[in-house]
This record gives C-alpha cells, structure tokens and sequence, in this order.
C-alpha cells in the first residue's frame, strides 16, 4: 500500500499519473536473480556474451533447463519463496522454438505466477519471460542489465530470509529436471582417478 | 469429471485463520485432471500461503499433500499422519472429497479451498463444459443424446421456449458468450438420426424426485457388498 503521506504523481495537464511512488535506490543492494536459461537459446547467449567480452551484473545466477517449456509454476514460486530478489526465464524466440511451442507455454506460467504473487502481495514485476536466440549474446546481456536495474529499483524482496540460497531451492524445486552445468565424469574416468 | 475452481485467496486467508499448522491436502483424480487441486496445485497454494504469511510476518507453518483420491477412506489412510499434525486442513478435493476427510478425520479442522462447480466435460485442453447435473433419471436416450436439463437455459423437457432463434438462446453465458439452444441441438441430431418423430411423442413427467430434491440419495449394490 501506498503511504498516505506520498503525494499521487500528477502531470502538467493535471490528470494523475498512472504510476506508484518511486522508492528510494539503495546504492548498496545488490539483488539476487535467478535466471532460467534454456539450453538452445539464452544459454548459448550467455556463453557468447562471455566470448565477446560483453560486461553484464554478476547478480545473475543461470540455471539451464532442456527448454523453458519445462518451467513450472512452482519452480518460479519457490525461487520468490526463498528469497530470489527477481527470477526471469529466458526462452528462445517466439516461433522458434527448439521444441516448437515451449517458450510460449513458459510466457504462460511466466504469466500466471504473476498474478499469483500480485495476490500474495509481492510486486509481479519480479518474474519475467525474456526471447533471445543463440546469436544474440549482445541482447543476453542487455536483458540482464536491464531485469537487474529493475529490481534494484524494486529494492529487496519483502519475504527474503537470512541463510536460504535461492539458486539451490530453485535447482531442487526442478529435480532432475535443471540440466547439469558441467558434464559429470564418466564411470571409468573417475575410476582411473583422473579425468581425460 | 467433477470440475471445481479455486477460491479467492483472501477467502480461503479467512478460513485458515490463526491457526498455525496448515495442511494443504490435494486429491489427485478429478480435481487434479481439471488442474484445480492435484498435488502440483496444493503445493503452489502451500507456497502461495508461506510467502503471504512472511509478507505479513506471521508465523504459520504450511505443507502440502495429495491423496490419490480423497473420496475413499483408504487412500484417506495414506496420508493420516499429515492431516493429524495440522491445525486445520485446507482441501482441494471436490465436495465430496472434502466431506470424507472431514468425516474421517473429525472433528479436525477441514476447510474447502476450492469451489466444486459441475460435472464437465473437456472440450479441449483447459476448457470444460457443463453436461450432466445427476438428476438421477436420465432421459438423454429420448433426445439424440444432449441434455436438455444441463444445456437448456430452463432445463425444459418438452421441446424450446419461445427464446430460441437460430439455434441459440436468448441467454448468455458469465463471459456473454453465446449458449446454443439445446432442443435445436436435439432437432438437428434427431433429423440426422431419423428419429424426428421423438420430438412429437408424449414423454410421462420426469421424476425430480430422484434428483438432489428428494434428499441425499444412496446407492447400494447389494451382489457386490462384502460377504
């Protein structure tokens, strides 16, 4: 709720601006940000921004799903729930969808959740869906700054609790489903005590 | 399938409380189908409950369960332990799941957390329609296999009202959409079947009370009750 001693923004021809008051920055938060990360797309982008030296926010923290498709509703949820200040995913452009519809299933979920949380009383602002392809490493790190300033000017996320990693309840709401970052060394590798 | 929505989430808020142990029991037959009140719904309401109580700093402690169906008190058994431990259990069965955990478990605190709405039909994926109401004696046989008393605005029996103009009706649905008229359905269906002259036959009246107006209705099965 707005503070009854704020002033309702109003423009030059008198008419009230459609807008909340805005909070004070705090030059200090520094906001965690979970970002769903689909495999064909926004990840390979991510890899590419890394290989032509773009600068994002270290606030990101990935995590690779086979196809956005595969988000759920709760997977976002338990992010916001354990604190992640904001949670976008990242799918591939619309119509080109590895596995041809996934994207658009997310912007759904994407959708929904929120509108769950408006319910609850957490700004929706804080989950969004983002399109990019693989080519686009200069759109991954826009998206990134972008998403980032956006919740430093939310400020922190009102159910955040000291000593709960986000990212680690966000890979365990997904199960098997989070793709491993790294591939896991192979049985006889390991065996032999060293790798490759 | 039985359909039901879920309720508001300032509704369902009134009827936990203060109470600090919430349980959120899912059913996952018909309510899960109609993606209202699975186990993948009762968390997302679980979660839901836990963030909206850290926003408003009260201490409630919520978890979330599923029954494979809470109609039957066997698979009631199944989840015993949780429902014992809460406070107050918010069910997301369908009516009659949310009486047979009440009943089984009273005098624990049961509460719906959703609205069981109708008997529905999926037209497609993610959209149900209403298409029978149990009245408890069906007639559909006479009418080309539609209901007049789910589909027809007035739930007529004997042929359309003066409210009927190009097979629609004079009602519209809660987004205005329109209704087709039901005995212009069974017309047309009756032409195809060549079965017309089912329109023109006296039909005796129908027996209402063999419907939720004669009282709750039982049904047993003696040759399959347990010797």
């Amino acid at each position: 709720m707005a503070d009854t001693d704020v002033k309702t923004p109003v423009a030059e021809d008198g008419e009230a601006v459609d807008e909340a008051p805005k909070k004070p920055i705090d030059p200090d938060f520094e906001p965690e940000i979970i970002v769903f990360a689909c495999h064909y797309c926004a990840y390979a982008a991510a890899d590419l921004a890394g290989s032509m030296r773009l600068q994002y926010p270290s606030n990101i923290r990935m995590i690779k799903l086979p196809c956005t498709g595969k988000l759920e509703v709760i997977h976002l949820l338990k992010a916001i729930e354990a604190g992640a200040d904001g949670v976008y995913a990242a799918g591939c452009l619309e119509g080109e969808c590895h596995y041809l519809k996934g994207n658009l299933w997310a912007r759904k979920r994407v959708n929904h959740v929120k509108d769950l949380l408006a319910e609850v009383g957490i700004e929706p602002e804080r989950v969004e869906m983002y399109n990019m392809s693989s080519a686009q490493g200069a759109e991954f790190a826009r998206v990134a700054t972008e998403f980032t300033e956006r919740i430093k000017a939310l400020g922190p996320n009102p159910v955040k609790r000291a000593g709960v990693d986000a990212h680690a309840a966000a890979r365990e709401a997904l199960g098997g489903a989070a793709m491993p970052d790294d591939p896991a060394p192979s049985a006889a590798t390991s065996e032999e005590g060293h790798a490759e | 399938m039985i359909t039901a929505e879920r309720k508001p989430l300032d509704e369902i808020l009134e009827l936990v409380g203060d109470k600090k142990k919430v349980l959120v029991a899912g059913c996952d037959t018909c309510v899960a189908i109609c993606l209202t009140g699975g186990e993948k719904e009762a968390e997302i309401l679980a979660a839901e409950l836990r963030i909206k109580a850290e926003q408003d700093g009260r201490e409630v402690e919520v978890e979330h369960t599923a029954a494979i169906r809470q109609c039957e008190w066997e698979y009631l058994d199944m989840i015993a332990d949780k429902v014992e431990q809460a406070d107050v259990v918010l069910s997301m069965a369908c009516g009659i799941g949310i009486q047979s955990l009440a009943e089984k478990f009273a005098p624990k605190l049961v509460m719906p957390a959703v609205n069981t709405n109708m008997l529905g039909m999926p037209q497609e994926h993610a959209v149900w329609l209403e298409r029978c109401v149990a009245c408890g004696e069906c007639r559909i046989g006479l009418t080309g296999g539609i209901c007049p008393v789910v589909r027809c605005s007035k739930s007529l029996m004997n042929g359309p009202c003066g409210g009927s103009h190009d097979g629609l009706c004079e009602v519209t649905g809660p987004e205005k959409e329109e209704i087709e008229c039901a005995w212009a359905l069974i017309w047309e269906r009756l032409k195809a079947q060549g079965r017309e002259e089912l329109m023109f036959t006296d039909r005796p009246p129908k027996d209402w009370s063999k419907s939720s107006s004669g009282g709750p209705r039982k049904m047993v099965r003696e040759e399959a009750k347990p010797v």
